[in-house]
């Protein structure tokens, strides 16, 4: 099988200095569920961000090749590249607070990319805009059409996003820590009905977390990061059974259990991370960066 | 009823200020030196002369009773007589305020189609030279006060390479026949394209005077505003629907980033308002402003209070305008 997303070699750095991603390489097949995972700064969300074209201005890719639908989206000029992207992929963002526009009625938000970048017709759009709200659980989603995101809860806003990724029946959804932003209670209910929506409609999903937890119950296979290095590509059982990378090992060993929270939840041996700190120098005088 | 509150607390502020308004101008003109009376006479006056004409303008009671005298005429819409053109205030003031209102709104549009250009233009091409050149301009129109930016254009267009002219509102040589003082509406309704031409040509420079620094402060409240809104998610969302960055700039930033200029730009608009009266002499344009500098210069107080009160009402209007504006803009503070 081949893959929908295959990164070969990414590089991003910041703008005349220091590295952020470092020669990444993993592969997103259809309909399966890629988690990236590692601690804050490692880099994960920056894999998305390179991959719809979103990274801040500051930073940079350097280097590699980014191939979606065995097109390379690094050798396509911005606006092709950019409209490729309106048109495949999507980004269920991590707050929900934020990433709506507060001057804009909900509908217009999510019909505007049917309309604009696909082409369909308005009311197509707003007919499909209804069925997948009622798909993610709004209640009355013709009212829900018409109100501003204000009048709307942070769980709701968040289905909304999860409706408005899915809208355009992209191929490939990343989702930057989707459940990051809401309530506990909440959070269980948001990664239920992504992984539903994900099985029920087929799509490749790339899944940026830092809850070793939550990608055990959605994900396929996974990415370990640390300091913008992949220390290891794995499938889902192999990596919880018999993890390959002493990083990743540790990284399990801290995951806290409900049976002994306080006991269980230790941080990452020094040893380990001297040892993952070697390898990223060692990987940065090979490549020269 | 919340809106009818507010509409009424709204009224009642109103007149408080105008009444606040009145009292100290009635005060101040009165206490500073120069005696309406002495302007209106011959040298060599009697004693006795001047105390008839004190008499017939009332200035012989008490400021506290001179000012009873004014209210009440006020109420039931007298605002006296001017004493240097022995003609009613109303009349007078409302034959010169539309020349002053299409003044300052040719000028407000002119600011604002400037200063969004600059904006969405630094927007676009931010952290590059042209926004380097666009801070730079906007610096520069800044720094500068209106009076002396009517200088500049005179000189320039009115002196080295003459395309408008210099003074007064339109050319006596046209021959037309005004129903109402609102010449430039009422010849574009009329579609009058003549009267147009030659209206434009005497308002440009003044309203240009007027709208420079204007335009400059919205083009760097704006860009800010706009650059600032570019960092958040929704923008970075719309970017990976595939929207380029004019459409990003335009339809997700720019109804967000609007907000907090607008509040800034009706306080800068009654700025405007109050350059006009020395833009509208520089430029010999017969409008409030104009009749405002005359006013002082006869020492005609009724006049003066007239316009006055006019021009704090017209501050009122406009604060009243944009705080409307806002709830229209900003769907928060709109109720369903």
């Amino acid at each position: 099988m081949s893959a929908y997303l295959s990164i070969r070699n990414l590089s991003v750095a910041l703008k005349g200095g220091g590295p952020i991603l470092r020669r990444v390489s993993l592969d997103v097949h259809p309909g399966q569920v890629h988690g990236l995972v590692g601690e804050s700064g490692a880099g994960k969300s920056m894999i998305g961000k390179a991959v719809l074209g979103t990274l801040p201005r500051a930073l940079q890719v350097t280097g590699g090749e980014i191939w979606l639908d065995g097109v390379n989206l690094e050798t396509l000029p911005p606006s092709e590249r950019r409209r490729r992207i309106g048109a495949t992929a999507a980004l269920i963002p991590q707050d929900p607070l934020t990433a709506l526009n507060p001057s804009k009625r909900i509908g217009p938000q999510i019909t505007r990319r049917l309309v604009d970048i696909l082409g369909w017709s308005r009311a197509d759009a707003q007919n499909r805009a209804l069925e997948l709200l009622a798909e993610v659980h709004i209640p009355e989603p013709a009212r829900v059409m018409r109100n501003y995101p204000h009048e709307l809860s942070g769980g709701m806003r968040q289905r909304i996003l999860i409706a408005a990724a899915f809208a355009a029946e992209p191929q490939l959804i990343i989702a930057d820590e989707p459940t990051t932003a809401l309530d506990v209670t909440v959070q269980k209910q948001i990664l239920r009905l992504i992984a539903q929506m994900q099985a029920r409609h087929g799509t490749a999903l790339m899944f940026v977390t830092h809850d070793l937890g939550v990608v055990s119950k959605v994900c396929d296979s996974l990415s370990v990061l640390y300091a913008g290095l992949v220390v290891e590509n794995a499938r889902m059982r192999r990596f919880f059974t018999r993890p390959i990378h002493p990083y990743s090992a540790a990284l399990l060993a801290a995951t806290p259990t409900y049976t002994d929270p306080f006991g269980s939840l230790k941080p990452v041996p020094q040893n380990v991370i001297t040892a993952v700190e070697t390898e990223v120098s060692q990987h940065d005088r090979r490549t020269g960066a | 009823m919340t809106l009818l509150r507010a509409i009424l607390l709204r009224l009642l502020t109103t007149a408080i200020t105008l009444f606040g308004v009145a009292v100290i101008v009635f005060v101040v003109i009165r206490v500073v030196p120069g005696n309406p009376i002495a302007m209106m006479l011959p040298p060599g006056a009697t004693e006795a002369d001047i105390l008839r004409l004190e008499t017939q303008y009332g200035f012989d009671k008490t400021i506290p009773q001179q000012f009873m005298i004014w209210l009440g005429g006020v109420m039931q819409g007298d605002f006296g007589t001017s004493i240097s053109t022995r003609q009613p205030v109303s009349g007078l003031v409302l034959s010169r305020l539309p020349a002053t209102l299409e003044l300052s709104i040719v000028a407000l549009i002119i600011a604002v189609t400037l200063g969004g250009t600059m904006a969405l233009l630094g927007t676009r091409f931010r952290d590059s030279k042209t926004e380097g050149a666009i801070d730079v301009t906007a610096g520069m129109a800044l720094s500068i006060p209106d009076f002396l930016w009517g200088l500049v254009l005179i000189l320039l267009f009115g002196v080295l390479w003459p395309v408008f002219h210099i003074s007064g509102r339109i050319s006596p040589s046209l021959d037309i026949d005004f129903t109402t003082n609102f010449y430039l509406f009422e010849a574009l309704l009329r579609l009058r394209f003549d009267v147009i031409a030659d209206l434009i040509g005497h308002m440009v420079m003044p309203a240009l005077a007027l709208a420079i620094p204007l335009a400059a402060i919205i083009a760097q409240l704006l860009k800010q505003s706009l650059k600032e809104t570019m960092h958040l998610d929704y923008v970075t969302l719309a970017r990976t629907k595939g929207y380029g960055e004019a459409k990003v700039i335009t339809r997700e930033a720019l109804p967000n980033a609007l907000l907090p200029t607008l509040t800034l730009v009706g306080v800068q608009f009654t700025f405007l308002i109050g350059g006009t009266v020395i833009i509208e002499r520089l430029f010999s344009y017969e409008g409030l402003g104009n009749m405002a500098i005359d006013a002082v210069i006869n020492r005609d107080l009724p006049l003066i209070q007239g316009i006055v009160i006019l021009f704090a009402l017209i501050f009122t209007l406009v604060n009243l305008a944009v705080d409307m504006l806002y709830v229209v803009l900003n769907p928060r503070l709109r109720h369903a």
